[in-house]
């Protein structure tokens, strides 16, 4: 079969969902794009609005604080997690899985109304507490950015843990055995061996975490309150309420390369495309 | 001696994490057979109510039956051309195979309230706004990624020269496909078609710009629920969603093991 026949195999198989993602997906949002360039007053004039004006640069601003926030707390609490499943005996490997997978499964909007009832005012956490005496009223921990941040990071959790239990498994666990051998105290070894050699795991991961903190629209908008509008919610804002569609193509864009880039990176570096087998 | 204490320490510390995952998604379910108009915990009495209220509303119920259907549709298209996509790409070279899976990852990449602002324009144009082909088309936009990874991580690792012996040994091209390719790509399409199912039954924000009074999707309708309507009904909406979940994730690993 002469080589141009052949290839010409993959390209229709291919053609049908190309012309698809084409046609439906990349070219309406190169659309978008451009939206945000083609204005009278001059090409930039939507971008300088969003990186000078001080209501958007607090936007722009919290947006990076919350995804880093959530990208600290997912590997602060992730780490140990990801150590236990990777050294639990298969009962309580099985009891931990089900507890990441589970939610990990389950719609978006039900997990945030799950937080709804444990956080409201008058909800299990609050009671809690005021049963056990330790508070009177209540605290505020939904309708605001505690809500967020405790939203965001449940849901965000799952992306940290299972890629870096995957690194941790794949450790030679005679390296440990070796610093141990050779004097370190189990500290030492797992600071100095353990730690180290997972560290690409923990970047991969917080990289993984804050990108895709970034775009988050439904945990914002139903945990937050009114003064903690971030990106993604400005955005929606501008489409459905003030009609402004050159000023929300343009955070669009911004959102864009900024997840784009990320993604580059942490593909070229961490390997992100291989880490991000699951949903 | 302190090797047990921190054994012990982590595996509590383990066990709260694990509280902290699951209890967000678990407490729906007792709240939901609550007797009350509002949401109490612990829950009053024991009932179905909402359920049946769930049942009884058209706004729900209708918004089910249309996610059903939108799921379903979704699922055949993606995994069709999902599949298609990822035997077209093992017969590409290393550098053509890379390009062309980044593009087909894009709308995973991309957050959807990208993908949610680009499309409204030209699906407003085409007439697919509140539409159920128009959910359809955008859901599978989204799934397409999900059947593709899963398929190709099967068809990479096949041994294609079973099926060169099948040709050699008189098998048609069809037949070949049908008798040897399909049945050992057969767990990797299965795993994408749960995958894009679960992506279109689940999916909000697209949907909140896309669907309309013709056609609402569940979560559409939940999330209008949980802003404007504080009542048990969308505990019991809740708790069915986690139900969906369960089964789709117990036949996975049900897939999975064989």
């Amino acid at each position: 079969m002469p080589a141009r026949l052949r290839s010409a195999g993959p390209a229709i198989l291919i053609l049908p969902g190309f012309l698809l993602v084409a046609g439906l997906f990349v070219w309406p949002v190169a659309q978008l794009v451009a939206t945000s360039f083609g204005d009278k007053a001059g090409a930039l004039v939507h971008y300088s609005k969003i990186f000078t004006e001080t209501t958007y640069l607090r936007v722009v601003s919290r947006t990076l604080l919350l995804s880093a926030q959530t990208a600290l707390l997912c590997v602060l609490l992730g780490y140990p997690l990801a150590y236990q499943l990777n050294r639990a005996g298969r009962i309580g490997k099985a009891l931990i899985l089900v507890c990441i997978l589970i939610p990990f499964w389950t719609n978006l909007l039900v997990r945030t109304y799950g937080w709804i009832i444990l956080l409201n005012p008058q909800g299990v956490i609050n009671g809690l507490l005021r049963q056990v005496g330790l508070i009177e009223g209540s605290l505020p921990l939904v309708y605001n950015s505690t809500g967020v941040l405790v939203g965001m990071t449940q849901i965000m959790l799952p992306y940290m843990v299972l890629p870096l239990a995957a690194v941790m498994s794949r450790l030679d666990p005679a390296v440990m055995r070796a610093a141990r051998s050779l004097g370190a105290s189990p500290l030492a070894a797992f600071l100095k061996v353990y730690v180290p050699l997972t560290l690409p795991g923990v970047l991969g991961g917080s990289l993984l975490v804050f990108m895709l903190s970034l775009g988050f629209f439904v945990v914002p908008a139903i945990l937050g309150g009114p003064r903690d509008l971030l990106l993604a919610q400005l955005i929606e804002f501008n489409i459905n309420q003030t009609l402004n569609w050159p000023f929300a193509a343009a955070l669009s864009t911004v959102l864009l390369v900024a997840t784009v880039t990320l993604y580059w990176i942490g593909d070229r570096f961490f390997g992100l495309g291989r880490l991000w087998g699951a949903r | 001696m302190t090797r047990g204490l921190g054994n012990g320490i982590l595996s509590a510390i383990a066990g709260l994490l694990c509280l902290f995952l699951i209890m967000p998604t678990l407490i729906v379910a007792p709240i939901s057979f609550t007797q009350t108009d509002f949401i109490t915990f612990p829950p009053r009495g024991f009932s179905t109510r909402w359920y049946e209220a769930f049942f009884e509303r058209p706004e729900w119920y209708g918004s089910l039956v249309t996610s059903t259907i939108v799921a379903i549709a979704t699922t055949l298209l993606a995994t069709l051309l999902g599949s298609m996509i990822a035997l077209g790409l093992v017969r590409l070279s290393r550098r053509a195979n890379r390009l062309v899976s980044f593009f087909f990852l894009l709308p995973m990449i991309v957050p959807t309230i990208i993908t949610a602002a680009a499309l409204y324009s030209p699906f407003a144009k085409l007439g697919l706004v509140a539409t159920v082909p128009g959910l359809v088309l955008a859901h599978t936009i989204l799934a397409l990624p999900f059947v593709v990874i899963n398929v190709s991580a099967v068809a990479q690792s096949m041994d294609w020269r079973m099926v060169n012996a099948a040709r050699s040994l008189g098998a048609s091209p069809l037949t070949a496909f049908r008798r040897v390719t399909l049945p050992v790509l057969a767990p990797g399409i299965a795993a994408g078609a749960i995958f894009a199912f679960l992506t279109s039954f689940d999916e909000v924000v697209v949907a909140l710009f896309v669907s309309g009074s013709g056609a609402t999707t569940l979560p559409v309708q939940m999330w209008s629920g949980i802003r404007f309507e504080i009542s048990p009904i969308v505990a019991a909406a809740s708790c069915l969603l986690l139900l969906v979940s369960c089964l789709l994730l117990a036949l996975f690993w049900f897939l999975k093991r064989k």
